[in-house]
């Protein structure tokens, strides 16, 4: 997909909106004899590989799942304590999915004020005045691309390097924000916007098409 | 509820004889809870308030217009683009103050008001006056303290509805980046 990420940041730099939609490239699911040749640690409450690579299992990747079962933090989602499951040879052989860990949403949070706060640097730093602040930030995995509003909201959208028409996506996106977030009476602005209505019971076919529309309960399968 | 994705340049068609009514039942509402027209005066302004924050997202999202740099390209763009947008109807510009800081909206006919007559013991009460509001609550969103009032009204006897708005400072707090 070519938009990996949409957000939204309030004038106080607040994250209000957050999608991810891509697919993490860097997965693997192996299964292990005793003893695991990785050498796992834990760290900032996630299981991570601290030394050790075989088939695509790096250094930094973490535990993502075990014998099929999800892990949040350090326990899988039926409670059991990572690292001392793993420790136990009557576990095994047992397979574990590794891969890059995902952003929680604490971290997505502080990356949002942080952005905003360079944002701010990014037109300070201008040698001549009034420069808009940073409106795209390039790296060989993906382009940041930002929108600040008159108002002082920022669309921040990461996409695909070779993808074009990203900023007329972000225009797009001001409208849709404009629509659903705005014209609804009981949300109150800068707060974080929340979805709970299953959109497709109400249409049969959205009125966005999925590649624009930034709202994820919009365009799921029922 | 659903809004069709490419709206472009055609926009919803609805009866605004509804949103007269609507209106209506608004006000009178408020006057009956209120009992003063002071009061309901107040509350129009608050209810416009709220609107305009909304609206002034709306309207930047559609009209891409970028900054204005000083009042007169403020009032041009509420004039002309605005208010031709909203309402449907597009207001002249007069009586500028010398300091370039006040400014008069001339509305020859506001749809808001459509059939409307104004009984004698609502004589203070400020029909429109959500206008105002909406006025002050966009404007604030885009970093400009103003105030709106109407001084002539076709209900009271007038025969345009003339808006004053004024100029009263710069918000400088909470700036958007790269604004100073």
């Amino acid at each position: 997909m070519a938009i990996f990420s949409v957000f939204v940041v309030n004038k106080a730099g607040g994250l209000i909106y957050q999608l991810d939609s891509y697919a993490p490239r860097a997965e693997a699911e192996k299964t292990f004899s005793y003893p695991l040749d990785l050498l796992l640690k834990l760290h900032d409450d996630r299981v991570l590989v601290a030394f050790g690579q075989r088939d695509g299992i790096r250094v930094g990747h973490a535990v993502l799942a075990i014998n099929g079962v999800d892990v949040s933090g350090k326990y899988t989602a039926d409670g059991k304590e990572v690292l001392e499951y793993l420790g136990n040879p009557a576990n095994y052989p047992v397979s574990i999915r590794f891969g890059r860990p995902r952003l929680t949403s604490n971290e997505k949070l502080m990356l949002a004020s942080m952005f905003h706060s360079l944002f701010a640097i990014g037109s300070q730093l201008s040698p001549e005045q009034g420069s808009s602040g940073i409106e795209m930030l390039e790296t060989d995995t993906f382009k940041l691309h930002c929108f600040q509003t008159l108002t002082g909201i920022k669309f921040v959208v990461l996409a695909d390097p070779r993808q074009a028409g990203i900023d007329s996506l972000l225009r797009k996106i001001y409208e849709i924000y404009s629509d659903f977030a705005l014209k609804n009476p009981f949300y109150s602005l800068e707060m974080p916007i929340r979805y709970v209505v299953p959109l497709p019971r109400f249409w049969s076919k959205p009125p966005c098409s999925p590649s624009l529309c930034a709202f994820p309960q919009c365009h799921f399968e029922v | 509820m659903s809004r069709q994705a490419n709206r472009g340049t055609e926009s919803k068609k609805m009866s605004s004889e509804l949103f007269t009514l609507t209106y209506g039942a608004l006000v009178t509402q408020l006057c009956k809870d209120y009992e003063n027209d002071e009061d309901v005066n107040k509350q129009l302004d608050k209810m416009g308030y709220n609107i305009g924050v909304r609206l002034i997202e709306d309207f930047l999202a559609r009209s891409n217009v970028g900054r204005c740099h000083d009042f007169r390209e403020t009032a041009d763009v509420i004039a002309k683009v605005a208010f031709k947008m909203y309402l449907g109807v597009t207001p002249s510009i007069t009586n500028w103050s010398p300091a370039g800081d006040e400014f008069s909206l001339i509305l020859e006919n506001n749809p808001l008001v459509d059939f409307v007559e104004l009984p004698d013991n609502h004589s203070s009460l400020i029909y429109s006056n959500l206008l105002c509001g909406v006025l002050r609550g966009a404007l604030e969103m885009v970093q400009m303290a103003v105030e709106a009032k109407f001084v002539q009204d076709t209900l009271k006897g007038d025969g345009v509805t003339e808006i004053r708005m004024r100029f009263i400072r710069r918000i400088e707090d909470n700036l958007p980046a790269g604004e100073e």
